[in-house]
């Protein structure tokens, strides 16, 4: 009785929000879409008890044990994994070369609200339409990119530029793009005005007001973030080889589609200590810099 | 927010004093070289993609896509795919959040045998080993669930109950568990201690602690974590339709491998409007629920 419950605790806070519909309408619906899906996704849980179904998982079991750690395979593994990180990294960069300038375009501070713009605005309506225009183009672009998984991006780019991890980088560059894009225009919005006006002030013109009122209070941020999504790229990028992307996903299709478990479970097992890694280093690098702004 | 901007303004640093020092000098060079190294090691090419071959493929591919088949019969199929890859992620949430409601207190250390709860109690070794043991288990499950990626769970579980969206949702169901297993569990071990120190001092027992002092504080930060991974389950029940398990993701695999550009274009679309609708959704719900 999940919806029931939840209303509970927050109309019980601050009985503003007492709303006496709510959570039947939310209880009916909720159920209504269990109902619905159940039926759709053709939910069989006796499956997993059956006779055939159990063998198979068994034999995934067994079949992963011994690991395969011979050095023949282990030798094929080096160059998909530095792979991997290349292709994440990449990836990653050109993320933030897309992400960034759209960011700051779908800024609606910078781009046609507050202080800013009033006085470039007020005179000339086209130019006021001008600019609201660009804010919602780029937030159009960001939607766009961010809402298509990386998946289905590096199914076409391998598709359009052929096989490798270039059409990795793509599709990670694009996606991670709207994705950055998004919330450096977030953290650009809550900055401190209070700068920005004194530079105006001054009559700084607006790439200095962004290069010294802006990026000094939110680069912290900024930068913090696309750490944190740079190992998320890590984990796609691995996963990307499966549609031909480069990387170590490749190899871990290849063993899942011969059935060598145990190859499987050594891929794993790599996968698993280069992504912990991968989040040690970037959970002490975002420290480093978040530290530096508290001190 | 603000507070945080005004304190790094003040850290603006000085010109010339700060900025070229040999840290910062040092950590650019290595960023550079990282950049250069993965550059040549993914036959990466500006050139081509700006106004090279490569641009011209992908504007061909592009050009392809259009227009959308937009055909009643195909719109109708792809409402049918659209809806199972929904019904995927919502079940698939749903099995995650009973998957990690089963674990998360037994992998909370506050729960089990450290802390406030239990500085009182009586030395009883093989009680606390028996906790332990169990804090222990649940976690490595927890991990394991999680470290597997969810296209090799999808794979597994293929194999084991054949194709169709059932596998797919138990897939998106047993890694979303490991996630939301971990993301509940720091929830858990970080609460106010200030409610379970008054409960524990009315003489409540440790179970009507963990419904009247911890349930209460955590909920609603488990709802928030619940519908932020819904938002992710939706993109990725997209994906586990490319290993076999239904939905938009398999359509998409079909029409890609047998050049069906047309269609493709109405799969990213009908993609667009259903990930774009359970964001709202989950950020309405949010809204309203916690």
């Amino acid at each position: 009785m999940p919806p029931d419950s939840l209303t509970f605790t927050k109309t019980n806070w601050n009985g503003t929000r007492r709303s006496s519909y709510f959570p039947v309408i939310f209880s009916v619906l909720f159920l209504l879409t269990f109902v619905g899906s159940y039926r759709l996704a053709q939910v069989q849980p006796l499956l997993l008890f059956e006779a055939e179904g159990r063998r198979n998982i068994w034999k995934f079991v067994a079949g992963m044990f011994p690991p395969d750690l011979s050095w023949d395979f282990l030798r094929l593994l080096g160059r998909p994994i530095l792979e991997t990180i290349q292709i994440s990294l990449m990836g990653t960069f050109m993320a933030v070369a897309i992400g960034f300038p759209l960011g700051l375009l779908a800024t609606s501070s910078l781009t046609f609200k507050g202080i800013l713009n009033e006085r470039e605005i007020a005179g000339s309506r086209p130019r006021a339409l001008f600019h609201k225009a660009s804010y919602l183009l780029a937030r159009a672009v960001l939607s766009l990119f961010r809402t298509i998984p990386e998946f289905v991006w590096a199914f076409m780019f391998v598709r359009a530029v052929g096989l490798g991890p270039f059409p990795g980088v793509l599709a990670i560059g694009i996606s991670y793009a709207g994705m950055l894009g998004k919330v450096y225009s977030e953290i650009l919005e809550h900055v401190n005005p209070g700068p920005l006006e004194a530079l105006q002030a001054t009559g700084a013109s607006k790439p200095t007001i962004v290069l010294y009122g802006l990026m000094p209070q939110a680069l912290p941020n900024v930068v913090s973030y696309t750490l944190y999504r740079w190992e998320c790229a890590v984990r796609a990028s691995a996963i990307l080889g499966f549609v031909g992307a480069g990387g170590i996903g490749q190899q871990l299709e290849i063993s899942m589609r011969m059935f060598n478990f145990n190859q499987v479970f050594t891929l794993v097992a790599i996968l698993f200590v280069m992504v912990a890694g991968v989040d040690a280093l970037s959970a002490r690098a975002r420290g480093a810099i978040m530290g530096r702004q508290r001190i | 927010m603000p507070n945080t901007g005004t304190q790094s303004a003040r850290l603006a640093p000085p010109k010339g004093r700060d900025l070229l020092n040999a840290s910062n000098i040092m950590i650019l060079a290595g960023f550079f070289a990282l950049m250069v190294w993965s550059y040549i090691g993914t036959e990466f090419s500006l050139r081509s993609l700006l106004g090279g071959e490569s641009a011209v493929q992908i504007w061909a591919y592009a050009k392809n896509l259009f227009p959308p088949d937009l055909s009643r019969d195909f719109l109708l199929k792809t409402g049918h795919w659209t809806l199972e890859t929904f019904a995927m992620s919502f079940l698939g949430t749903i099995l995650a959040v009973l998957i990690a409601l089963a674990l998360v207190f037994f992998s909370s250390r506050n729960l089990m045998f450290a802390g406030l709860l239990f500085e009182m109690e009586r030395s009883r070794p093989w009680l606390r080993v028996l906790r332990t043991g169990l804090y222990l288990f649940a976690k490595s499950t927890l991990n394991v669930l999680r470290t597997v990626p969810h296209l090799v769970w999808a794979l597994i579980l293929v194999f084991a109950v054949g194709l169709g969206p059932f596998p797919g949702m138990l897939a998106l169901g047993i890694h979303t568990g490991g996630v939301l297993g971990r993301l509940f569990g720091e929830v858990v071990e970080n609460v106010e201690t200030q409610p379970i120190e008054a409960l524990q001092a009315t003489g409540a027992s440790r179970l009507q602690i963990l419904f009247y002092g911890i349930l209460p504080q955590v909920l609603p930060e488990f709802v928030a974590y619940t519908l932020y991974r819904w938002e992710v389950n939706i993109r990725e029940a997209v994906i586990l339709g490319y290993v076999g398990a239904g939905g938009l993701g398999q359509q998409i695999q079909i029409a890609i491998s047998l050049f069906l550009e047309h269609r493709l274009l109405t799969l990213i679309i009908a993609i667009y409007v259903i990930v774009t609708l359970v964001d709202y959704l989950s950020a309405y719900l949010r809204s309203r629920l916690v």
